[in-house]
């Protein structure tokens, strides 16, 4: 068995090395992904139209904005079927024999994590802020603002982490960034254009068309933050404690 | 891009991932699986996707290491095979 596993594997590693030659060449202007009239009007009309120094973000969350509102619901989904697997309410004999181990790392983590929290927490929050200007966007600070209170609960214990943030709260920030997203593409659908049709709320937002479209991927950013956090956060709790949430590793 | 850089990042990928999937001690594995991530994220940011990169490192070296080394905790720390 273990021989055909290797025959296969040679098999295609050597199928997909053979293929790798048919690849464009890296920054070759002619490879199939800039022929299209598409690849060219992003980069070339992506500032003038959004105000948007960063395209990535601009692409991610303008233009396929659909793509980037079910990317959070698969994240949601996701967090909700870690809870529905893993999450076991009641019976909770063993709770306090397990109290007891959930004092958290030793002093020296417990200063450090408490000195560095901050920072990544306000670096996280830059991350979403400053998504559509410079590299970063919803998913990354978001993650990042999920890390930090997995931090949290690692260095001082998943209770002190869940005291900031409990399950309930949890699960309505990420039920909340949704909400956000596609509540701001109904807004734009109330406003008389297409759904998440960004230049609809120009009458509301102020700046014009341009910054109408810059702020609305600033306001689903933050929607898509909440919902990568709190997800982030809770996938961690449920896996640690095997769906107890009464003591962290 | 430079070539040199690059030789020696895959280099390092390739033998993490032989590693990573050779190891018996599951926390290892998921720690090196952490070491892959990061060199693929040192890759895309020398290609210029930083964006990617940014992912990468957040989410690939990041969390997704802390959620492996919480899920070896709940069961085996060794492979049985």
């Amino acid at each position: 068995m273990k021989f055909f596993g290797l025959l296969s594997v040679i098999i295609v590693g050597s199928l997909l090395l053979s293929a790798t030659k048919d690849f464009p060449d890296w920054g070759d202007q002619d490879s199939p992904a800039n022929e299209g009239p598409v690849s060219s009007f992003y980069i070339e009309k992506t500032e003038e139209k959004t105000k948007v120094p960063n395209m990535v973000t601009a692409v991610l969350a303008d233009y396929r904005g659909y793509d980037t509102m079910f990317e959070t619901v698969v994240i949601f989904i996701a967090g909700i079927g870690i809870i529905a697997v893993l999450r076991t309410y009641g019976n909770n004999d063993s709770t306090p024999k397990n109290q007891v181990g959930d004092e958290g790392a030793g002093l020296l983590a417990k200063i450090t994590c408490s000195l560095i929290l901050p920072f990544i927490q306000l670096f996280a929050l830059y991350v979403v802020a400053h998504g559509h200007h410079s590299p970063g966007g919803g998913f990354q600070g978001g993650v990042m603002l999920g890390a930090s209170y997995i931090l949290l609960a690692l260095a001082y214990g998943l209770a002190r982490a869940k005291s900031c943030f409990s399950e309930k709260r949890t699960l309505v920030f990420a039920a909340v960034g949704i909400i956000i997203y596609v509540g701001w593409g109904v807004l734009c659908l109330i406003m008389g254009k297409e759904f998440l049709n960004y230049s609809a709320l120009d009458s509301i937002l102020p700046g014009g068309v341009e910054m109408a479209r810059s702020h609305s991927m600033l306001a689903v950013e933050i929607g898509v933050a909440l919902t990568v956090t709190a997800v982030m956060f809770s996938m961690f709790s449920n896996l640690s404690t095997k769906g107890r949430l009464d003591k962290g590793l | 891009m430079i070539w040199q850089f690059d030789i020696i990042i895959l280099i390092f990928l390739v033998v993490t991932a032989v590693i990573a999937l050779r190891v018996k001690d599951l926390l290892g594995a998921s720690m090196i699986f952490g070491i892959y991530s990061f060199l693929i994220c040192l890759l895309w940011a020398e290609m210029g996707a930083v964006d990617v990169a940014f992912t990468e490192a957040a989410v690939g070296a990041g969390v997704s290491t802390v959620i492996m080394i919480a899920t070896v905790f709940s069961t085996t720390r060794r492979s049985k095979d």
